[in-house]
C-alpha cells in the first residue's frame, strides 16, 4: 500500500475518487489560521472552503455567543468578498466586529422574523456562490438541514459557518447531537492575559475542536482576534485532552 | 367651500370643517349657503384638475404598493392588495402607513380593506376611522348597517329608495329582488351582489403610456405550473427586448394573471438595482409561482415593468489578472421578495453606543468610514441595558462585584471609566446626562460592559444606578 502512493496513476485515481465523494480537500482550498499547531490538526491544513463549519459558545456564552461571534468574525475577515450574516436576533455590535478586522462595508445582514427563515436564507446564500462567506446564527440545526447546507456549500465553494446559540444554557446540550458539519468548534472565555498594571489584557479563549471530519479532536488556548482577524497561541499553550478543564467549561 | 356648476344650478361640492360646523352640507344650493353664512369663501370646482391629481396619486400607489390600482371615482382609488401586503408588514401596517403618508402630504384620507370592492368603497366613505380592516368572510356582517347612499347607485335611485323607506344596505338586501328590479332596473341588484361578493368585479388596472407591458393571450386556458413558467419565460424575453431598445432596466415587474372566470391575480417582483437579465428576472417571477391559483384556467398573462430606471451597460472583465467582483444584488432581490430585511451597518456620528450604529441599504455606496474609538467594544449589545447591583468605590473605580440576572460575580479586573456625555441636541433631557462605561472581567473570564448613570458625584448628571450594556467575546 505504501509504495502505491509513489505511483502517479494510483495517486491521481485516488484523488479523483475522493473528489467524487466530495471529501477531498485540495491544496489552496483551505483557510489556514496561520498557526502550525492548529492547522496541523485540520485536514488540508485549515478550514475547508466549500464546507459547513459549526461554532458554539461554551458555558454562559452558549446563550450570547459573544466570543463565538468574534471567533467567526476573525475567520470570515480573512476571506475575500462580501459576507452574508443571517440572524433573527439583531444584537451584534458592529464596532466590535470591525475591531476584529471585519470591515462593516463587507457585511450584509439578513434579518428574519422566524428561525426557520434563517435556515432558508443561509442555504440560499450558500447556493449563490460568489460570497466570501455565509454566517448564520442558528438555534436548531437538524441533521437533514445540516446535510443540505453542507451540499450547498460544496456545490458553490463558499465557506458556511453556523453560529449556534441557544435561548437557555440548559439547551446547549443540543450541541451533542451529530450534524454533517465538517468541523465543530466550541469557544469558551478564559481569564485575559495578565498585565503588569491593573486593567484587562488581550482576551483569551479556549477553542475546542470537538469534531473534524478526517481529523482528530483537540483543544487550544488562544488569544482573541487582533485587528486583522488573526488569533494567536497563548505562550503556555497546550493541546491534547485535558479532561479537567473540559469538565469545568461544560458547567 | 367648493362650488360645482351644472347648467345654471350651483351646488356645494366640497367644504371644510368650519363650513360644516356652520351648517353647510354637500349638495345644498350655493345661494342658500351664502345666505346662511356670511364671509364665505367660494371656489369653483375643477373636476378635471381633481381627477388628474387623483390619477397622479394612483400612479404613485401603483409604484409603491400593488400592481393592480384603479381610479374609483369620485375621489377614490381602489387597489387589489392581495399578495402585496406582506412586503409592507401586513395589512394593518400597510393601510395605516398609506393613510399616514397621505396625511403627511396634507391630504385627508380614509382607507378600508375588505373582501370586495363594493364593501371597501362603502366602508371607507361612511366610517369616521382612518383605517379599517374587515376580516376575510366578515363583509356581510360589516356592511348591513351601511347607508344605501354608499352603494354606488345614481342619485335618483337613492332618493327613490329613501322615499320607499330604505335606509341601510341590510334592509335593502332582505327585500325580495324582483319588485326592486321592476321599479329601479337591474342596477340595485348588481351593486348589492358586488358588495357581498356574489358577482365578481375585476379591477381594471391603470397603466400609463410609458409603462412597458407585454401580453400573451391563450386560445386554450392554461393551468399547469410548468406551462405558466414557460410563458413567464417568454414574456420576460419580450420585456427585456423592449427595455433594451429604450436603454432601461426594470426595478419592479408586475405579472397580472387573468383567469377565465373574470378574476385577476397579480405577482410583483422588485429588484434592488435596474435589471435586464433574463434568467434572473424569470427566476424572481417563477419563485412565487406556487402562489398562483389558476382556478378554471388562465386565459391571459400580462407582464409590465411598472418601475424602470436607466440601465448602465458595464464592460465585463477584459483583463485576465483582474479579479472578478461578484454582484450580489440577485441574491438580495430574492431575499427582498421573500420579505426579509437586509441592511449593512454603518457608523453614525454619535458617542452614545446605541446611536453609534445605523442601518443603511445593502446596495448603498460604501463609505469606508470607521468607528473612531480605540476602546474595545463588546460583540453583543443588549437592546435595553439591564439593571445590575454592584459594589464599587466612588467616584471612578470599576465595580468590585456585580449581580446580574440573579448571579453574583466577583470582579477581578476592570478598565475605565470611559465617559459618554448626553446629546442635548437630540433630547433636551440629556442636557447634563453622563454615563461612565467600564469593562470588567469576573473570576471565570467573562467580560462585561457596564455603565453607571451619572458621574458619581453630581446627582444632576444621573441616578448613579448601574447597568449592564454589552457582553465581550
Amino acid at each position: 500500500m505504501l509504495n502505491s502512493a509513489d505511483n502517479p496513476t494510483v495517486a491521481d485515481l485516488r484523488e479523483r475518487i475522493q473528489r467524487l465523494q466530495g471529501t477531498a480537500v485540495r491544496k489552496g482550498e483551505v483557510l489556514s489560521f496561520g498557526l502550525t499547531p492548529i492547522d496541523d490538526r485540520l485536514p488540508g491544513g485549515g478550514l475547508a472552503f466549500g464546507a459547513l463549519h459549526e461554532v458554539a459558545g461554551g458555558g454562559a456564552d452558549a446563550v450570547h455567543g459573544a466570543a463565538a461571534a468574534l471567533f467567526v468574525a476573525g475567520i470570515v475577515a480573512r476571506t475575500k468578498g462580501d459576507i452574508l450574516w443571517c440572524l433573527a436576533r439583531p444584537d451584534l455590535f458592529a464596532p466590535a466586529l470591525a475591531q476584529a478586522g471585519l470591515h462593516q462595508d463587507r457585511v450584509i445582514y439578513v434579518e428574519a422574523d422566524r428561525e426557520e427563515d434563517v435556515l432558508t436564507n443561509f442555504e440560499e446564500g450558500l447556493r449563490f456562490g460568489g460570497l466570501g462567506a455565509v454566517v448564520a446564527e442558528l438555534v436548531r440545526l437538524p441533521m437533514t438541514a445540516s446535510r443540505r447546507l453542507q451540499l450547498a456549500a460544496e456545490a458553490s465553494g463558499t465557506i458556511g459557518i453556523a453560529l449556534r446559540r441557544w435561548r437557555r444554557p440548559t439547551e446547549a446540550a443540543d450541541f451533542g447531537q451529530p450534524t454533517a458539519a465538517t468541523t465543530r468548534w466550541r469557544i469558551s472565555v478564559l481569564p485575559s492575559e495578565p498585565l503588569p498594571v491593573p486593567g484587562i489584557g488581550r482576551a483569551r479563549w479556549l477553542a475546542e475542536l470537538i469534531r473534524a471530519r478526517a481529523g482528530e479532536a483537540a483543544e487550544f488556548e488562544i488569544g482573541a482576534c487582533d485587528a486583522t482577524g488573526r488569533i494567536s497561541l497563548s505562550p503556555h499553550a497546550r493541546d491534547g485532552q485535558d479532561q479537567a478543564r473540559r469538565a469545568r467549561n461544560f458547567g | 367651500m367648493v362650488v360645482a356648476r351644472s347648467g345654471s344650478k350651483r351646488t356645494v361640492a366640497a367644504l371644510d370643517a368650519a363650513a360644516f360646523k356652520a351648517g353647510a352640507r354637500i349638495g345644498m344650493p350655493a345661494a342658500k349657503v351664502q345666505a346662511m353664512i356670511s364671509g364665505l369663501h367660494l371656489v369653483d370646482a375643477d373636476p378635471s384638475g381633481d381627477a388628474s391629481a387623483i390619477e397622479r396619486l394612483a400612479l404613485w400607489m401603483l409604484r409603491q404598493y400593488t400592481p393592480v390600482v384603479a381610479m374609483d371615482s369620485p375621489a377614490g382609488i381602489v387597489m387589489d392588495t392581495e399578495g402585496a401586503d406582506h412586503l409592507r408588514g401586513g395589512e394593518l401596517l400597510m393601510l395605516t402607513g398609506l393613510v399616514n403618508a397621505l396625511t403627511g402630504r396634507g391630504l385627508q384620507a380614509r382607507g378600508a380593506i375588505a373582501d370586495t370592492w363594493g364593501a371597501a368603497h362603502a366602508i371607507a366613505r361612511t366610517t369616521r376611522r382612518e383605517a379599517i380592516i374587515v376580516p376575510v368572510g366578515e363583509t356581510a356582517r360589516a356592511s348591513i348597517n351601511l347607508p344605501i347612499s354608499s352603494l354606488r347607485l345614481p342619485p335618483d335611485i337613492i332618493s327613490g329608495l329613501t322615499v320607499l323607506g330604505f335606509h341601510t344596505v341590510g334592509e335593502l338586501s332582505a327585500t325580495p329582488r324582483s319588485p326592486l328590479t321592476l321599479r329601479f332596473g337591474p342596477e340595485v341588484g348588481r351593486r348589492l351582489d358586488q358588495m357581498f361578493g356574489r358577482v365578481a368585479e375585476p379591477i381594471d388596472p391603470m397603466r400609463t403610456a410609458d409603462v412597458i407591458e407585454v401580453v400573451r393571450s391563450f386560445s386554450e386556458p392554461i393551468g399547469a405550473a410548468e406551462t405558466i413558467a414557460k410563458y413567464i419565460g417568454q414574456l420576460v424575453v419580450e420585456l427585456c427586448a423592449a427595455l433594451e431598445t429604450r436603454g432601461q432596466g426594470v426595478r419592479r415587474a408586475d405579472l397580472i394573471i387573468y383567469r377565465v372566470d373574470n378574476t385577476l391575480q397579480s405577482l410583483r417582483a422588485g429588484t434592488a438595482k435596474p435589471v435586464r437579465d433574463i434568467p434572473h428576472l424569470t427566476k424572481l417571477l417563477c419563485s412565487s409561482i406556487e402562489k398562483i391559483d389558476p382556478g378554471f384556467g388562465i386565459e391571459k398573462l400580462s407582464l409590465a415593468a411598472t418601475m424602470i430606471e436607466p440601465f448602465e451597460e458595464k464592460q465585463s472583465i477584459s483583463s485576465l489578472v483582474e479579479e472578478t467582483v461578484v454582484d450580489v444584488t440577485p441574491l438580495l432581490d430574492s431575499f427582498g421578495n421573500r420579505g426579509q430585511r437586509m441592511y449593512r451597518l454603518a457608523p453614525v456620528e454619535s458617542d452614545v453606543p446605541e446611536r453609534n450604529v445605523g442601518r443603511v441599504s445593502p446596495v448603498s455606496a460604501k463609505m469606508d468610514q470607521a468607528w473612531p474609538t480605540r476602546w474595545p467594544r463588546p460583540s453583543r449589545i443588549l437592546k435595553h441595558p439591564e439593571r445590575i447591583e454592584v459594589i464599587a468605590l466612588t467616584p471612578d473605580h470599576p465595580p468590585a462585584s456585580m449581580t446580574w440576572r440573579g448571579k453574583r460575580r466577583r470582579i477581578t479586573r476592570g478598565d475605565g471609566p470611559e465617559r459618554v456625555f448626553g446629546e442635548w441636541w437630540v433630547r433636551s433631557s440629556e442636557m447634563e446626562a453622563v454615563r461612565d462605561y467600564y469593562s470588567v472581567e469576573d473570576e471565570d473570564g467573562n467580560r462585561f460592559w457596564v455603565y453607571r448613570s451619572g458621574d458619581g458625584v453630581d446627582p444632576a448628571t444621573g441616578t448613579a444606578k448601574w447597568f449592564l450594556h454589552g457582553i465581550y467575546g
